[in-house]
């Protein structure tokens, strides 16, 4: 025992060790090997197979878990199959009860769950006890809300089916618990895999699964690496993926399920801003720096780690950044005072410290505090690099360490611009006095959270998700509840005829016309950037009548048509800044002005696919009340103000996209066409339309009306041709945010493959008809052409 | 009006109060802190309203750091009692109420000489008793106390300038000042005037506190900034800084009858602006919370504050102080607690 006369000269905090036993006790029970949890019971544990689960701090073997096979996948996916029969019909509030049961057993175990957390993953006990088992407890309450709620507040939803989860090491169990309790609320059921580092806490979950009398099933867990993960992917059974990892894994989970009728979900990588302006609360922004990257070993995809800061402040703050990692006391996990723990795994501590070695390589200023790393164990010390421009690596990699890199700006403008630099768009964190700049700034952020003098702020009720190559879908509040419901289906709609499909720009010798002279030659271009352009090609094909006659010709449109359109929808963002009332004054007009031609267009429709006058007359009245239904939505699709915190606003946005590529079907080739373009165009988004290659002269026509209807150019395009050619062009290019396709099976299966690139949200109809007049429009598609952003908003004086 | 005050040049000011022996010093002579009022006077500065200017508090971003700042350290068993121990030496144990006699005051004088139990001393291994950092009373009884406490080494500290409201004339508040230096008060916590910071006249609270800081003399001024009173904590940000340049030793939270007193929140500002100050000037003040620290863990709490946002100077009395009078009877039980493994109980230990 340290002296108190030498304490007091030293005043140091002393040890404080968190108390094992109980964790330890448990490990011994299980003989330190467990198996998977299936069907409400574990498996038999490896016997010398599987792999080891190590303390990172210590380097210590905890307990060697399974890997899992192709058989046990098959076995999870079964029970979890069979379970969903009952689960799926139990009324919401009987539901609600096992999620309320779940949440109270992880109250009353929380420290069990908060020690066993910080000895699997690395992370310290202040953080486990105080942040990730709270929030644990936290997403099941609120989700056992939902339970109850689900049947009144989505009425015309229902489960999707078994799940299929995979979680990273970061937050093993708080990810468990943003995947499992919206799926379970919702009715589905779920087979989980943790990842290979941390599976403990979430076996240990699964045994108050048992202890709360889940039904056998509802929960599968699965351990092993990411071949397990895999199988689950490709398991024609599993009817959702909800992955959290890195965007490598996510474009390759992208790719495997395209076609497949998955619903999908992906919560990726970041390289989140960290914005402070001049009039920031500078101490409070350092500490907010402290959270942002210094939290969890820096270990956080949303973590800040790019300071972006004013370069009138940005000396002052860097001091007193130094100044503040001084105090940052590196250690062991289960020590109360330790604020960084150690990374997760011995191949994450070598890539933390090969960029940083590349950055010292580059000429970065790279600062540490003094002082030596406990031994023994996978530490990095918190690192803070200056001088760092946006073409350095390090700028521009995820790091998903301790490392803190800085740039400087000078203006708002370019704050932002260096902010959104970036492939990735999960959150940001914006630290200023002046709540216009920090309003202008949140409005400005690609990012799907964004923190207004705070950061890494969570919370049941809020959704979180990204933008761009952070990946698509929400987890947590209303929003994320979608993730996990699906529009009944009903009677299995036929495939969708798709007529001959015969492009060609051969030209075709018709027979001699009738007597008289010809009526004068119509030409259908292109539409690109608000004007009529010739396709690139040179080329036109003939469109077809259904008996087979020509009846006219289209642009054969190219990829570089693709790319002028897409040019000239990047150029029309004035559309989504202006108001949600400016715009519904131009949907109307539209509406009024194709309602003066609604004879016209009658005509054309019964011309160009055989239709009878009345349903040809019935499709353009239809079109002219869907394209006002939008008007009127405008500005009506409000977002939420969600019940976080205490005096927080957190507000949910919904956001245009941006630029949208929408591939449009061939039923209905002018109500389609209108159905998918009109709630693009009233949430703001500009749109990249692939008409029907069949009767691409319905689309044509309408860019006339278009154009009289002042809708500006650029925020509908028009490239007609060979669809599929032209949406793998559009699925593949990085500047459009979100692709719709209405096509073949095939076509729908490359849109999706071809998406993983960029990660674009993507929304297919896998081959089959729609009835665009009874079913082509509703809020359904109002959401789908939206993103939501969470801006929280912590308010006092 | 005050805008001329001249300022006595430092050697005045500093180092003028040759201290007897700290009692704490003597437990650790070879690698003491220095003993208190030995470091450096702050002069203060002129007027910097550019430093009022660029300061900004964000209230829920402080609230957050102060809810967290206990709970990510932690001070057990030995350290525990020897921080403890060190929250001791920093009170300056209090009794500013309207039923103050010689003989209540002459009792808490005994107390800050021996504010702990001989036989818990001897259990925690200290050579000798620890004592209050000072004794704080109003200025009619200064006399009573130093007389108390003569040969303790403990001064005597005194509220002064109207407290706590400070709604008398200027002259007397003053004249108060000098009466209780002359009766031997070493320290004086002296009451701004809260009106200043309200009409965000910075140049009269400047003014006010450096005529007080000129009238204390030798003795070493405390401001109460009644933060309770002040509300806002960009205010409170404000009026330290501007009682810092114009000469106070330390910054003190509240008088302790506000309708708030020292909260973590609160303190933490003012913690922050002093390091402002620090860096800025060089110079080193002080901070008393007061009021509001009732427990041992709170007295844990803001130490903890001092180590983490300033650093280990700021945990010894001559640069933080607790004002108190009801803490050391938890501290004590704590302590007892410590020694000999049972919860201990208030009538166990001596009345202040």
């Amino acid at each position: 025992m340290a002296a108190i006369t030498d304490i007091l000269k030293t005043m140091d905090y002393g040890p404080a060790p968190e108390a094992s036993g109980h964790v330890e006790a448990w490990l011994e029970r299980h003989g330190g090997r467990f198996g998977h949890f299936i069907g409400g019971a574990f498996t038999p544990p490896p016997n010398g197979g599987g792999f080891e689960v190590l303390n990172p701090a210590r380097g210590e073997v905890l307990a060697r878990c399974a890997q899992g096979t192709k058989a046990d996948v098959d076995a999870a996916v079964a029970a979890a199959g069979k379970a969903f029969k009952s689960w799926s019909k139990l009324p919401g509030d009987a539901r609600a009860r096992y999620l309320y049961a779940l949440a109270r057993i992880i109250q009353k175990r929380a420290r069990f769950f908060a020690v066993l957390e910080a000895m699997d993953n690395g992370k310290p006990i202040r953080e486990t006890r105080d942040i990730d088992i709270p929030l644990v407890a936290r997403h099941f309450y609120h989700h056992a809300g939902w339970a109850a709620l689900i049947a009144d507040e989505f009425p015309d939803h229902e489960p999707v089916g078994v799940c299929g989860q995979i979680i990273p090491w970061n937050f093993p169990l708080l990810m468990l618990a943003w995947k499992i309790a919206p799926a379970l609320a919702a009715g589905n059921t779920v087979v989980l895999k943790p990842a290979e580092f941390t599976p403990l806490t979430a076996l240990a979950f699964a045994e108050v699964c048992t202890e709360a009398g889940l039904p056998p099933g509802v929960v599968n867990i699965v351990t092993g690496d990411g071949a397990t993960g895999a199988l689950i992917v490709e398991h024609p059974e599993t009817a959702k993926i909800a992955f959290t990892g890195s965007t490598e894994v996510g474009r390759i989970i992208r790719t495997a399920t395209a076609g497949t009728g998955k619903k999908l979900s992906l919560e990726l990588g970041g390289k989140s801003p960290f914005i402070v302006f001049e009039d920031a609360d500078l101490d409070s922004a350092v500490e907010g720096v402290v959270d942002a990257i210094w939290f969890n070993q820096g270990q956080v995809c949303c973590a800040g780690s790019r300071l972006i800061v004013q370069e009138a402040v940005a000396d002052r703050f860097h001091a007193k950044l130094r100044a503040r990692m001084e105090k940052l006391r590196v250690g062991e996990p289960l020590d109360k005072s330790t604020d960084i723990g150690a990374i997760v795994a011995e191949v994450q501590l070598e890539r933390i410290a090969s960029l940083v070695e590349q950055g010292r390589k580059e000429g970065l200023t790279c600062h540490q505090p003094e002082g030596g790393l406990p031994e023994g164990g996978y530490f990095y010390p918190p690192t803070l690099i200056t001088g760092v421009a946006p073409a350095s690596v390090l700028a521009q990699e995820e790091i998903f360490g301790p490392v803190l890199v800085s740039l400087s700006f000078r203006t708002q403008d370019e704050a932002l611009e260096l902010a959104n630099n970036s492939r990735y768009g999960l959150a940001a964190s914006v630290w200023s006095e002046n709540i216009n700049a920090a309003l202008d700034a949140a409005a400005r952020l690609k990012a799907g959270v964004v923190w207004i003098n705070c950061t890494n702020m969570f919370d049941a009720a809020a959704g979180f998700g990204g933008y761009k190559e952070s990946g698509f879908g929400r987890e947590g509040g209303r929003e994320g509840l979608y993730e996990y419901l699906k529009a009944p289906e009903g009677a299995r709609p036929r495939a969708a005829k798709v007529p001959a499909n015969d492009i060609s720009a051969a030209p075709v010798i018709a027979g001699p016309a009738g007597g008289g002279a010809p009526g004068l030659d119509r030409t259908a271009k292109l539409y690109i950037g608000g004007k009529q352009a010739r396709p690139d090609s040179g080329y036109s094909y003939a469109v077809l009548s259904p008996a087979g006659a020509e009846v006219g010709q289209a642009g054969l449109g190219n990829r570089k048509d693709v790319r002028n359109a897409v040019e000239a929808a990047n150029k029309a963002g004035g559309w989504s800044s202006v108001s949600g009332h400016q715009r519904a004054q131009v949907l109307y007009f539209l509406a009024e002005n194709l309602e003066i031609r609604a004879d016209e267009f009658a005509a054309r429709l019964s011309a160009l696919t055989g239709a009878r006058a009345k349903a040809a007359q019935e499709e353009v009245a239809t079109s002219v009340r869907r394209i006002a239904w939008y008007a009127a939505w405008a500005d009506k699709y409000d977002g939420q103000v969600h019940a976080t915190q205490a005096r927080h606003v957190t507000l949910a946005m919904n956001e245009p996209w941006g630029v949208m590529g929408i591939a449009c079907p061939d039923e209905a080739p002018l109500l389609g066409f209108v159905s998918l373009v009109l709630p693009a165009m009233a949430m703001g988004n500009r749109v990249v339309a692939v008409p029907s290659p069949v009767h691409p002269l319905l689309a044509t026509d309408l860019y006339q009306v278009l154009e009289t209807s002042d809708v500006p150019g650029g925020v509908v395009n028009i490239v007609t041709g060979g669809r599929d050619e032209l949406v793998k062009t559009l699925a593949e290019h990085d500047d459009i945010a979100s692709l719709w396709y209405f096509g073949s099976q095939e076509g729908s299966a490359m849109a999706e493959a071809a998406s993983a690139g960029n990660l674009k949200s993507t929304w297919v109809n896998h081959g089959r008809r729609v009835d665009w007049a009874a079913d082509g429009q509703g809020r359904a598609f109002l959401r789908r052409a939206t993103q939501v952003k969470n801006i929280w908003l912590p308010y006092g004086e | 009006m005050w805008h001329t005050v001249v300022i006595p040049p430092a050697d005045q000011y500093s180092r003028s109060v040759t201290m007897p022996s700290d009692p704490l010093v003597q437990l650790h002579p070879e690698s003491a802190p220095p003993p208190m009022h030995n470091i450096a006077r702050n002069e203060g500065t002129p007027l910097h309203l550019d430093w009022l200017e660029g300061a900004r508090v964000n209230l829920s971003a402080v609230e957050r750091r102060a809810a967290t700042l206990a709970t990510r350290r932690s001070v057990k068993k030995e350290y525990q009692a020897a921080w403890l121990i060190k929250a001791i030496a920093c009170i300056d144990l209090t009794t500013l109420a309207g039923d103050d006699t010689p003989d209540r005051v002459a009792r808490l004088c005994a107390k800050a000489r021996n504010p702990v139990r001989a036989d818990l001393v001897e259990a925690l291994g200290l050579p000798a008793a620890p004592a209050a950092a000072a004794v704080c009373v109003y200025p009619t009884f200064v006399a009573t106390a130093v007389k108390a406490l003569e040969g303790s080494g403990i001064p005597v500290a005194s509220v002064a300038t109207g407290f706590p409201a400070g709604h008398v004339p200027l002259s007397m508040r003053l004249e108060e000042i000098r009466y209780a230096v002359g009766e031997g008060a070493r320290e004086i916590d002296i009451v701004i005037s809260r009106q200043h910071v309200f009409d965000q006249d910075w140049q009269a609270l400047y003014d006010e506190v450096r005529a007080m800081r000129e009238a204390c003399g030798a003795a070493h001024l405390k401001a109460i900034l009644a933060t309770g009173d002040l509300r806002s904590l960009r205010n409170v940000h404000r009026a330290s800084m501007v009682a810092m340049m114009a000469g106070a030793d330390f910054i003190k939270t509240s008088t302790g009858k506000e309708g708030v007193n020292a909260t973590l929140p609160v303190s933490l500002v003012m913690v922050r602006a002093l390091r402002d100050y620090l860096e800025r000037t060089g110079a080193e003040v002080g901070f008393k919370p007061a009021g509001g620290l009732r427990t041992a863990k709170d007295a844990l709490a803001w130490l903890i504050l001092m180590k983490e946002e300033v650093g280990r100077a700021w945990m010894e009395p001559d640069l933080f102080r607790i004002g108190a009078s009801t803490l050391l009877g938890d501290i004590e039980r704590q302590l007892e607690h410590f020694a000999t493994g049972r919860y201990s109980s208030a009538m166990r230990h001596p009345l202040a």
